[in-house]
């Protein structure tokens, strides 16, 4: 059809256009010709200028130059660069942004992306605490970090607090030795209500403002209790019976739901920061992913996804502060492997054979950063950069394997405790953000500014 | 039998738009979902396409897709749409961090004249079904959103289109020097959808 019309056309050209190719001086004959076609009167003589200079040989290209050929070659550009032919559109009304939700989402946002400068990262502890008593178990969880910078470490029967403010100790309680020892703590996002669960199956409630107990939740697992993960009134407990039970601690008859899937002692017990999916890990070498929805309609036995990489205990749980369906686990002494997993597909992204037992694994809030603790043989921290998986720093000190990790509410700071019964501190992952500092400083300029005025 | 599944595998311009459109839509929420530009709690699973997928339950989002929708459909059955894009922006600078691009060819003897083609829905479902979990698997290789992300789409049309009273004209949002990734397209014989990815290099890369 195109074709069809440019014949027509140039026929019509090559009419006008002949005349003038055979008398190029004297053209005021032609010009009622050529204005019949070609309106614009200027650029049809540079349009027969140049045609007369390069094209005059070629007729066959010619007779398709019906608009001036600037106006083509403009054409020509605009086409390639998709400026033309094409309208880019949107809509005047934007999607509403995305409500921050994450508290630490709000550090990022400060950040200034620009100057980063390396971190110096401390190779020595900051600070060194005596742990006496503490049970050298691979499978438990004895020291939890609570949001009011409160450290809770379970140390034989007895449960320490440590405020991080003030660096006083107290002692919150100490179980009969027939109930004991203390087996996991876990504090409650409040920060002032601590989980404690206990070799006996038992886990206690307490209130640490007031130093009392408030329940105790029994009747759930048969044997001790290792793991727990609070999820608002929710406290998901894991047992060495291979159960994990949600507990609703406002009513009577706490167990809402039992998670069946683990064969052997679950020790790594994580709800990831939406509330929706629980990472537990196992002595079977298993994950699960389970779904908080799918868990109250369906029968609660069904996990979301079955993740059986690992090739020893899975007790190393961490769940990425910047990418909601993330998970990062640890394997035991026999698989040693640090593996990333996308929770939604239950693909495993990315593994990593670290050489050593894989205690605990912590994200950096601020930066892109995982922390690892490891046993046999360097005893040592590790650091990496997320997703490179480049070691930024090795950190020793520790005499024995670093069971437990926990972080510091601002996300900085590190306690570790290990076999050899100390409890440290690293100042790993920075000092706290200097942008908290700077804000409240721009305020009051412009006050001080009014001031000068009156 | 054989006249029974001609019938069937019938497709006309309309129908196809109705698919484009719709895939447009389902795409959307999904990689808003995996970029985690909106809290994955806000989303809820529905099977499409043979696979769970996650929809939007925010109200401002919801009608927003389905203003576009609607949109696109009427622009898809004109043969006017020649590329839809999803960008993906930081909310604090507005820097452009991915661009979704979803090209769009159609063939241009239906719109004129009306006429049909033949392609089983099956294969058209398995087509997007590919692209779909190329989208869920995105996350492996694209840099981590690590602030907080706004969205947008841009729609690119036919000169000749009247801008409706909804929309503006924008920039094409561009990113500097990008890494792209060419994901699977869909083919309805009438529209063809090539969908790319480009992403702003991640610097966290080269350190």
């Amino acid at each position: 059809m195109d074709a069809g019309s440019m014949n027509s056309s140039s026929s019509l050209k090559a009419q006008s256009r002949c005349p003038l190719q055979q008398q190029f001086l004297p053209r005021m004959n032609s010009k009622e010709n050529l204005d019949r076609f070609i309106p614009n009167r200027s650029a049809m003589d540079m349009d027969y200028a140049h045609f007369m200079l390069t094209e005059g040989r070629k007729g066959k290209e010619n007779p398709t130059a019906n608009s001036p050929s600037r106006e083509a070659y403009r054409k020509q550009l605009a086409d390639t660069l998709n400026m033309n032919r094409t309208r880019i559109l949107a809509f005047k009304n934007k999607p509403p942004a995305p409500v921050e939700l994450i508290p630490e989402g709000q550090s990022l946002h400060h950040q200034a992306k620009s100057a980063k400068p390396r971190r110096h990262i401390p190779q020595s502890s900051e600070r060194t605490l005596d742990a006496p008593d503490l049970v050298d178990d691979f499978y438990l969880n004895l020291l939890d970090w609570g949001s009011s910078n409160v450290l809770a470490i379970a140390l034989g029967g007895t449960v320490y607090l440590w405020d991080a403010a003030d660096g006083s100790t107290s002692e919150l309680v100490t179980v009969d030795d027939e109930d004991g020892p203390v087996t996991s703590v876990n504090w409650a996002p409040d920060g002032r209500h601590i989980a404690i669960g206990l070799n006996n199956s038992h886990v206690q409630l307490w209130d640490s403002a007031s130093n009392k107990q408030l329940r105790t939740l029994k009747g759930g697992h048969r044997s001790r209790v290792g793991s727990m993960a609070w999820n608002n009134h929710i406290l998901t407990t894991g047992g060495m019976d291979g159960k994990i039970i949600n507990n609703d601690v406002r009513i009577r008859s706490h167990i809402v739901e039992t998670y069946r899937g683990h064969t052997q002692e679950v020790c790594g017990l994580k709800w990831s920061a939406s509330g929706q999916q629980l990472a537990s890990g196992g002595n079977d070498n298993l994950i699960h992913i389970w779904d908080r929805s799918t868990a109250t309609s369906n029968s609660a036995t069904q996990w979301l996804h079955r993740l059986e990489d690992h090739t020893s205990a899975v007790k190393a749980l961490a769940w990425c502060p910047f990418q909601g369906n993330l998970l990062a686990s640890g394997g035991g002494g026999g698989d040693k492997c640090i593996k990333f997993w996308n929770t939604h597909t239950g693909a495993c992204l990315n593994s990593i054979d670290t050489g050593s037992q894989v205690c605990a694994l912590l994200w950096n809030k601020n930066e892109r950063e995982l922390l690892s603790s490891h046993g046999f043989t360097q005893n040592q921290l590790t650091v990496w950069k997320y997703p490179s998986m480049v070691k930024m720093a090795e950190l020793t000190g520790h005499t024995s394997r670093v069971l437990y990790m926990a972080q510091s509410p601002d996300g900085c700071t590190v306690a570790t405790a290990a076999g050899d019964e100390t409890l440290r501190f690293w100042n790993v992952f920075g000092v706290p953000e200097v942008a908290a500092k700077a804000a409240p400083k721009a305020n009051p300029e412009p006050f001080s500014h009014l001031n000068r005025l009156r | 039998m054989a006249s029974r599944t001609v019938a069937k595998d019938i497709i006309t311009l309309r129908g196809s738009a109705a698919i484009v459109s719709e895939f447009f839509g389902y795409a959307a929420n999904s990689i808003l979902y995996n970029r985690g530009v909106y809290p994955e709690e806000g989303f809820v699973k529905v099977k499409k396409y043979g696979l769970p997928l996650l929809l939007t339950q925010d109200e401002g989002v919801k009608t927003f897709i389905a203003n576009l929708n609607a949109q696109l459909s009427e622009w898809l059955e004109g043969g006017k749409l020649q590329r839809v894009v999803l960008v993906i922006m930081s909310k604090a600078t507005n820097e452009v961090l991915e661009r979704w691009n979803f090209s769009i060819e159609t063939d241009g003897e239906v719109v004129e004249k009306g006429v049909s083609r033949e392609k089983s829905d099956k294969e058209i479902m398995r087509e997007i079904q590919a692209i779909m979990r190329q989208i869920a698997s995105s996350i492996t290789y694209l840099p981590c959103l690590d602030e907080p992300c706004v969205f947008d789409v841009l729609a690119y049309t036919d000169k000749d289109v009247a801008v409706p009273f909804t929309w503006i004209e924008s920039d094409p949002k561009l990113i500097a020097n990008p890494q792209m990734v060419k994901l699977h397209s869909f083919d309805t014989k009438i529209h063809k959808v090539d969908t790319l990815v480009s992403y702003k290099n991640d610097e966290w890369d080269e350190q």
